[in-house]
């Protein structure tokens, strides 16, 4: 485990218990885990082992039930209070009624920022996922791969220093997805954000994190934690190397020892 | 056989004319003022030019003025054979009524299909469709009432409801003022208002929540005729009380499908809002209402025509002696039913009106909508 001196997000024996109407559901149990400055941290895991509910502790939108989280040495929600994430959808969650800038002018209008300072951050959020130019198009204009980029542009307008993404690829194609993460780490490099990524894809996960959290269901945990050997500039063909197919090997081992994908 | 079926309507119409032909005159034996055969004969001729007319590969824009001219030229004729003669029509006056009904039919169906080259012809062909439409009903109408002699009493002729109309404008104008410009605009907007804003004074304090949907509901159960004469006896004769009860007509509506449509926004949005440490205030400003137009705009049109029928109907519990309730309650008394009528046609058009700025309004609000979206 690399713990630098501050880690951006800290777990110690964190769990979260839904109470259900048929009986306990435990989303969580027992995660320890570090997240330092800068890291590309993705979680990868079966259905249902998790994944959404620790992104969503993290983001103070559900509360832990046992153990201990800081986000940047806070509370969850002091972190929120204080907009320390940005949280990037399964779905786009754009608001239909505005538009794409609009939509990305949000949070910057609810956080207070200038007219002429919210202009500003459009053109260069909208400039950093590509969409420069649709910014006076409606959400329902767009192919779902542009919304969910002008999603990820939204959360990136206010600056915050860690950004929450939950599958946010996972309803679009191969084709997209491959041009996408390519787009995600080029940003990443750009930005230096530290980054937590849910997803359900082995190459996904190898291709772009720096730390790879394997999680397993029933009841929700860490299985086992890899941190990546490859290099921090990765242009797509680095998935033919061995050395990628090494790392994704461990992770497939992982997945199998957490008696995974049964369902 | 497949060239009849280009056009049955107009097969039809010929079969009618050919009937007609073994009917006439059109008019009966005493009919006072009897129709020469050169009038018959052209409407003859129209209704079978039309008709023939229909069959031909035509271009159909041309086919459809071709139509429009021979149904609409053989209608006036024949309406104006019955003018002195009410009550005398033939049966062969009513075979080329339906004649030319059936050409006024193919007429729109050919309307219908044409493929409108531009915006400005769209526009035309989707005013004019309906307009036929229209036109055809008031058609029938009159030739039905006068030709068949129907008693006044009964149902007047559209055209003698015109005359009244014509004649009696500036009642009407005052009625209006009284009933439509005082008691429904003030009642509407007002219990508009005071819905939507109990609904998200409801939404903010819980206990509100709890008490109110329970009271709202029974206020729309009050029936609007135990309520009207309390209202007039509350507020007095004049438009306040018919007010007061468009208040409390309008409320409920309004209350129900804000509270509704507050809750319309997905959690997914809503935990956008919450990562952004968004107040309540700014959460429902830039999410929810704009998330609750759809239900609003569904209130706003239901309450144009409860806050119509809720102030014409008060009126009939004591009024100053104008408004469009007080004059369809006393003419009725007085067998005026020409008069009853006009205001009915008045109310009408006022409420189409009404509804239709407020069905424009949504267009332009809630165009986001997946049901507005369009092309
Ligand atoms: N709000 C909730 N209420 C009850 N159970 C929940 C709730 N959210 C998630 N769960 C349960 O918690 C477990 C973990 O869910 P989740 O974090 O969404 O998994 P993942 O994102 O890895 O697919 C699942 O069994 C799920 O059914
Ligand atoms: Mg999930």
């Amino acid at each position: 485990m690399t713990s630098s001196p501050s880690p951006v997000v800290s777990a110690r024996k964190l769990g979260l218990t839904f109470q259900t109407g048929d009986g306990p559901v435990h989303a969580l149990s027992d995660v320890d885990l570090e997240v330092a400055k800068g890291d590309f941290v993705s979680f990868i895991g079966p259905s249902g082992c998790g994944k959404t509910t620790f992104l969503r502790v993290v983001a103070d939108l559900e509360k832990n039930t046992s153990g201990e989280i800081t986000v940047n040495g806070m509370t969850p929600e002091e972190a929120r209070k204080a907009r320390a994430y940005g949280y990037v959808f399964q779905a786009p969650a754009l608001y239909p009624w505005r538009t794409i800038e609009k939509n990305i002018a949000l949070p910057l209008e609810i956080m207070g920022h200038a007219p002429a300072e919210r202009a500003e951050r459009i053109e260069r959020t909208l400039d950093l996922v590509n969409l420069s130019g649709f910014g006076k198009k409606y959400p329902w204009q767009l192919s779902g791969g542009m919304q969910q980029r002008a999603s990820i542009a939204r959360a990136l307008a206010f600056d915050a220093d860690l950004l929450l993404m939950d599958e946010p690829f996972g309803a679009l194609d191969e084709i997209v997805r491959d041009h996408l993460n390519e787009q995600l780490l080029k940003l990443w490099a750009a930005t230096q954000k530290t980054i937590c990524f849910v997803t359900h894809s082995i190459p996904e996960a190898v291709y772009l994190s720096t730390k790879i959290v394997v999680m397993s269901p029933r009841p929700g945990r860490v299985t086992d934690v890899i941190e990546s050997t490859l290099p921090r500039e990765r242009p797509l063909d680095i998935r033919e190397t061995p050395e990628f197919l090494e790392i994704a090997h461990r992770v497939r081992e992982g997945l199998r020892a957490g008696h995974s994908y049964e369902e | 056989m497949s060239y009849l079926l280009r056009s049955w309507q107009g097969a039809v119409a010929l079969l009618l004319c050919l009937l007609a032909l073994t009917q006439l005159p059109l008019l009966g034996p005493e009919a006072p003022l009897p129709v020469g055969s050169g009038a018959t004969s052209v409407i003859l001729l129209l209704i079978a030019g039309g008709a023939l007319a229909s069959f031909l590969p035509i271009p159909s824009a041309a086919l459809a003025a071709i139509l429009f001219v021979a149904a609409h030229g053989a209608a006036w004729l024949l309406i104006g054979s019955v003018d002195g003669n009410e009550g005398h029509a033939g049966s062969a006056f009513f075979l080329l009524v339906a004649a030319s009904w059936l050409l006024g039919w193919r007429c729109i169906t050919v309307l219908a299909d044409i493929e409108p080259n531009g915006r400005a012809a769209e526009t035309v062909l989707r005013l004019l469709i309906p307009a036929i439409f229209g036109a055809w009903i008031l058609i029938l109408w009159e030739a039905g009432t006068r030709g068949a002699g129907v008693p006044f009493i009964l149902l007047p002729p559209p055209s003698a409801i015109g005359e009244r109309i014509g004649n009696s404008l500036p009642i009407l104008a005052a009625d209006v003022r009284q009933t439509i410009f005082k008691a429904v605009l003030f009642g509407y907007v007002v219990g508009c208002a005071a819905g939507f804003a109990v609904a998200i004074l409801a939404d903010r304090v819980t206990f509100l929540r709890r008490g109110v949907l329970p009271i709202a509901n029974l206020m729309s159960a009050l029936p609007i005729i135990g309520v009207a004469p309390i209202m007039v006896m509350w507020f007095g004769f004049d438009w306040q009380s018919k007010a007061a009860v468009v208040i409390v007509m309008t409320f409920f509506p309004m209350l129900v499908n804000t509270i509704a449509g507050l809750g319309a926004a997905g959690a997914m949005e809503r935990d956008l809002m919450r990562s952004y440490a968004s107040d309540y205030w700014q959460t429902l400003v830039k999410l929810r209402l704009p998330a609750a137009m759809p239900f609003v705009f569904n209130a706003l049109k239901i309450n144009s025509t409860l806050a119509l029928i809720g102030a014409i109907v008060a009126e009939f519990f004591g009024t100053p002696i104008v408004g469009m309730g007080f004059r369809i309650s006393t003419e009725i008394g007085r067998m005026n039913v020409d008069m009853v009528w006009a205001e009915i046609a008045v109310a009408a058009v006022i409420g189409s009106v009404f509804y239709g700025v407020v069905a424009l309004a949504e267009r332009a609000t809630t165009f986001w909508h997946p049901s507005n979206r369009g092309g």
